[in-house]
C-alpha cells in the first residue's frame, strides 16, 4: 500500500531545499538563529510566543494572551502546550491547557494560569510576565478533546483552574454554532473567586443549551461542597447518558472514576490530569544501584526519587520537558533491571523498554541508556 | 610514598588539604549565587555576537559598492578597503567572541545549569573547524584533568614545541620559532587536527584505516566552515555581480576573491588573537610543569595547587577580559572550569588572596610581559638546556 502524498508537499520540499542552502551561510548555526535577532516569532529552529495581553481573572489567576511564532499548529479545544519559563536564570517547563477556542481570528491563543502556593513557575507567570515578553512554547498536544463528528452530549465536571479545557471546548462549540445540550458542574472556592465566572454565568443566561451549576466549596454546607453521587443525580439526572469530560484535582478525579466505574460506564468518562497522580509508594519500595550506561556512572537511588532527579544530582543533564510524565522528552531505554512507574506503581522490567525517567524510580538495581 | 617527588611547594599535606577546602568554599559559594543576571549576560552576549557577525558580513558586501568601477564620487580603492576593513574587524571580533567567551565556555558546561535547551554543552557547535565533541574530549578531558603534566597533557607544546626544560631536547626543536609563527596563523586548523589519534598513526601505533571515521567527522565540520566562508558568501556576491558586470565594468571573479579574502583575514585575525591569549595561559615564564609520578594519588588540594602553579593570568580591563573569553583569568578557569566565566573577575581577588596567604605564586602580568616571555621561552628552549622556575614555589 502506498500512502498518498498530501497536496502542498511540493512547495514544502522546495522550501526545505532553499532553507538548506541558506543554512550553509550560517553554518554551524542555521539561518533561523539570525532571523531570531530580528523577530523571535520568525524562527523555525524553536518556537516562541509573544505575550500580547495579560488579564487577571481572579486575585491569583491570570489569562495570558500569546501570539505564537512560525510553524504553529492550531490546537483542538482541550489540548495543552508546554511553556518554558526562566526563573532565577534557570529554565523550567510546565504544561498549561489552552483556554481559547481555535476559532479566534487574530492568530493568538490564551492560557489561564492559577498561582499555586509555592509554585515557582505559576507565580512567575501570574506576577512577573509582561506584555512584550517572549516565551518558548511547544506545539499543542494531548488526547483530551471532543470527537469531531459524533454528536455527544457533554457533561463537564471541572474544579478551579481545571475549567480551562472545558472553557476552550465550550467557546469553540459556540463559535461553530453547534453547541449540543451541555451540562457543566464547576467547583470553585467562592462566587467572586471563579475563573471565567462572569463569562460562564453569561453563557448560562444566553445559551439555551448550556446549563451551568456552580458549587462554591467555601460557601456551601459541608455535605454539598464536594462531589457526591447524590449531588450528581440532583444536578444532572441524565449523567449516565452523557459523555463526561472532567478536569481538576486528583481527589475529584478519583471520586469521578469510582462513580463511573460503579455504574459500568468508564468509557464515558474522559479525564485530564493536571499533576501526575502518583500511586502511594509501598513501604517495601526499595531503591538500588542505578547505572547510567552511556555516561559510565553508577549511583545509589532510593525507591521514591524519580530517575531524572537522580541523574541530575549525579551531574548528568538528560533532555527533559514537563517533569510529570506528559511530554516524553525524557524517554530513555531501560537496558537492564527494574524501575517503578510512580504514577501507577507498576514495575517495568523488560530490557529495551522505553521509560519516562521523570516519573520512574529505581526498583532494585537498574541500568539506563543515559 | 617517600620516594614520590612532591609538588614544588613547601606546604605540609595538612596545609594543602586546608588550601583545597578553602578553594572549594569559594567555588560552591559562587555556584550558589548564580541567577537571572548571569542568564541575561550570556543571552545578551550571544545576541551581540550574532549581530556583529551578520553586520560584519553585510559591511563587507556594502564595501563592494565602493569599487572604483562604479565611478561615483566615493568610489575608489581606498574607500573600498577602509569599509571592507571595518567589516573584517567586526566579523573577526564576532568570531573571537563566539570562539572564546561563548563557545569555549558553553562547551565547558559552564551554562548547563540554566537548563536552557539552546545553550547546552552537549548540543552546541562552534564557529571553527574543530567539531565541538572532539575538542571537548581533547580539551575538557585531557588538558583540564592533566594540566601541564608531561606526556599526558597534549597541550604541553602541542607535540611540536619544547615549552619546558623537562622535555628532552631534540634537533627538530631548532625550528620551533617557525612552528610558533605557523601555528599562530593556522591556529584554527591546528586545533582541528589536535588529536592523539594522528600522533598514534605517525608513530605507527594505529593504522590510518582505524582513524578514518574520525577524520571523516572532522572533515565534515571543516567542509562546512570552508563552504560558508570561501564558497557561499563570496559566491553570492559574485552571483549578484554577474548581471551588474554588464553595466559596471567589474569582474565577478574580483568580487569573489575580495569577499573570500575578507573572510580569510577575519579568520586569521581570530587565529592570532586566540593563539596569543591561549599561549599566555600556560607558557609564560614562571609557570610550572609536572611529571606523571607527581600526580599519582593526587588529592583535591593538590589538584588545585597544580592548576594554580600551571596557569598564568593576564591583567587588563573588562573589555579585554571579555574579548579573551576570560582566559585572561586562566588560573580561575583552571581551578573552576565549569563556573560561568562572567564570574571569574569576581573570584580572582579571592583566589589571589588565598594564594598570598599560603605564600604561593599567583602568576599575573600584562599581555606584553606574558606573551613576551612566552616568545623568549620558545626561542631559548629551541636550544638544549634552559631554566626551570624556582622550587619550592614562593610568592
Amino acid at each position: 500500500m502506498t500512502t498518498p502524498v498530501p497536496q502542498g508537499k511540493a512547495p514544502r520540499r522546495w522550501l526545505a531545499r532553499l532553507s538548506a542552502i541558506s543554512d550553509m551561510f550560517a553554518f554551524p548555526l542555521r539561518t533561523s538563529h539570525y532571523v531570531e535577532l530580528v523577530n523571535p516569532l520568525w524562527t523555525t529552529h524553536r518556537m516562541h510566543a509573544r505575550v500580547v495581553d495579560v488579564w487577571d481573572e481572579t486575585r491569583d489567576a491570570r489569562t495570558v494572551t500569546l501570539k505564537p511564532g512560525a510553524n504553529w499548529r492550531l490546537h483542538r479545544p482541550g489540548q495543552h502546550i508546554r511553556v518554558g519559563i526562566p526563573v532565577d536564570g534557570r529554565h523550567y517547563t510546565r504544561t498549561y491547557t489552552i483556554s481559547s477556542p481555535p476559532e479566534r481570528d487574530d492568530g493568538c491563543f490564551t492560557i489561564t494560569v492559577k498561582k499555586i502556593d509555592g509554585g515557582r513557575l505559576s507565580h512567575h507567570i501570574v506576577r512577573n510576565l509582561k506584555v512584550g515578553d517572549f516565551i518558548p512554547v511547544g506545539l499543542p498536544q494531548g488526547e483530551f478533546y471532543l470527537p469531531d463528528a459524533s454528536p455527544v452530549q457533554p457533561l463537564f465536571i471541572t474544579a478551579g483552574s481545571g475549567i480551562t479545557p472545558a472553557m476552550s471546548m465550550v467557546r469553540s462549540l459556540i463559535a461553530q454554532e453547534r453547541l449540543p445540550d451541555t451540562v457543566h458542574i464547576h467547583y470553585a472556592p467562592h462566587e467572586f473567586d471563579t475563573i471565567f465566572g462572569r463569562e460562564l454565568r453569561r453563557l448560562d443566561e444566553t445559551q439555551p443549551h448550556y446549563h451551568l451549576h456552580e458549587v462554591h466549596t467555601r460557601q456551601a454546607p459541608a455535605d454539598e461542597n464536594h462531589f457526591t453521587e447524590a449531588q450528581l443525580e440532583r444536578l444532572c439526572p441524565d449523567w449516565r447518558e452523557r459523555d463526561c469530560y472532567a478536569c481538576g484535582p486528583p481527589a475529584l478525579l478519583a471520586a469521578l472514576e469510582r462513580t463511573w466505574d460503579a455504574a459500568g460506564l468508564t468509557q464515558r468518562l474522559h479525564i485530564e490530569r493536571f499533576r501526575a497522580d502518583f500511586a502511594p509508594i509501598p513501604d517495601d519500595a526499595v531503591g538500588g544501584r542505578v547505572r547510567f550506561a552511556d555516561s559510565d556512572l553508577d549511583v545509589d537511588a532510593d525507591g521514591e526519587t524519580n530517575l531524572l532527579r537522580v541523574a541530575e544530582d549525579a551531574g548528568l543533564n538528560p533532555p527533559h520537558g514537563c517533569r510529570m510524565g506528559i511530554c516524553h522528552t525524557c524517554n530513555t531505554t531501560l537496558t537492564a533491571g527494574c524501575v517503578r512507574d510512580l504514577r501507577s506503581g507498576d514495575f517495568i522490567n523488560e530490557p529495551g523498554a522505553i521509560v519516562q525517567v521523570c516519573v520512574c524510580a529505581a526498583a532494585g538495581d537498574c541500568e539506563l541508556a543515559l | 610514598m617517600s620516594t614520590k617527588r612532591p609538588l614544588p611547594v613547601d606546604l605540609t599535606d595538612e596545609q594543602i588539604d586546608e588550601f583545597g577546602r578553602e578553594m572549594d568554599a569559594i567555588y560552591y559559594e559562587t555556584l550558589e549565587s548564580r541567577g537571572e543576571k548571569d542568564r541575561l549576560y550570556i543571552l545578551r552576549l550571544i545576541r551581540t555576537q550574532r549581530s556583529m557577525a551578520l553586520l560584519g558580513r553585510l559591511v563587507i558586501y556594502a564595501s563592494l559598492f565602493l569599487l572604483p568601477a562604479w565611478g561615483h564620487a566615493l568610489a575608489g580603492w581606498p574607500s573600498t578597503l577602509i569599509v571592507m576593513a571595518l567589516g573584517v574587524i567586526l566579523l573577526g571580533l564576532a568570531k573571537i567572541l563566539e570562539n572564546m567567551e561563548i563557545a569555549h565556555n558553553v562547551l565547558h558546561a559552564q551554562w548547563d545549569w540554566m537548563k536552557d535547551p539552546e545553550i547546552q554543552s552537549n548540543t552546541w557547535e562552534w564557529d571553527t573547524m574543530s567539531p565541538s565533541d572532539r575538542w571537548m574530549h581533547s580539551h575538557n578531558v585531557v588538558h583540564h584533568t592533566w594540566t601541564n603534566v608531561l606526556e599526558k597533557d597534549l597541550d604541553v607544546g602541542y607535540g611540536i614545541m619544547r615549552v619546558t626544560p623537562h622535555q628532552p631536547w631534540k634537533p627538530a626543536y631548532l625550528l620551533q620559532p617557525v612552528y610558533f609563527v605557523l601555528l599562530m596563523l593556522l591556529f584554527e586548523e591546528g586545533v582541528a587536527l589536535h588529536e592523539q589519534a594522528l600522533i598514534d598513526v605517525a608513530e605507527r601505533k594505529k593504522k590510518p584505516k582505524e582513524i578514518l571515521p574520525l577524520m571523516k567527522h572532522i572533515g565534515r565540520k571543516v567542509w562546512g566552515q570552508v563552504r560558508k566562508d570561501y564558497i557561499m558568501w563570496p559566491g553570492l556576491a559574485a552571483l549578484v555581480a554577474l548581471p551588474i558586470s554588464l553595466v559596471v565594468p567589474e569582474s565577478p571573479l574580483i568580487v569573489f576573491l575580495l569577499v573570500a579574502g575578507a573572510n580569510f583575514v577575519a579568520n586569521i585575525m581570530r587565529n592570532i588573537w586566540a593563539f596569543v591569549i591561549i599561549f599566555c595561559g600556560h607558557f609564560p615564564a614562571g609557570v610550572y610543569h609536572f611529571t606523571q609520578e607527581q600526580t599519582e594519588g593526587e588529592s583535591r588540594g593538590q589538584w588545585y595547587l597544580r592548576q594554580l602553579l600551571g596557569s598564568a593570568n593576564i591583567t587588563g580591563g573588562p573589555l579585554f577580559h571579555v574579548m579573551s573569553g576570560n582566559l585572561s583569568h586562566q588560573i580561575e578557569h583552571h581551578l573552576f572550569p565549569d563556573l560561568c566565566s562572567n564570574r571569574y573577575p569576581e573570584v580572582a581577588p579571592r583566589v589571589k588572596a588565598l594564594a598570598d596567604r599560603y605564600g604561593l605564586p599567583y602568576n599575573s602580568a600584562p599581555l606584553w610581559r606574558q606573551f613576551g616571555t612566552t616568545w623568549l621561552n620558545n626561542l631559548r628552549l629551541s636550544l638544549p638546556g634552559g631554566t626551570t622556575p624556582p622550587e619550592p614555589a614562593r610568592a
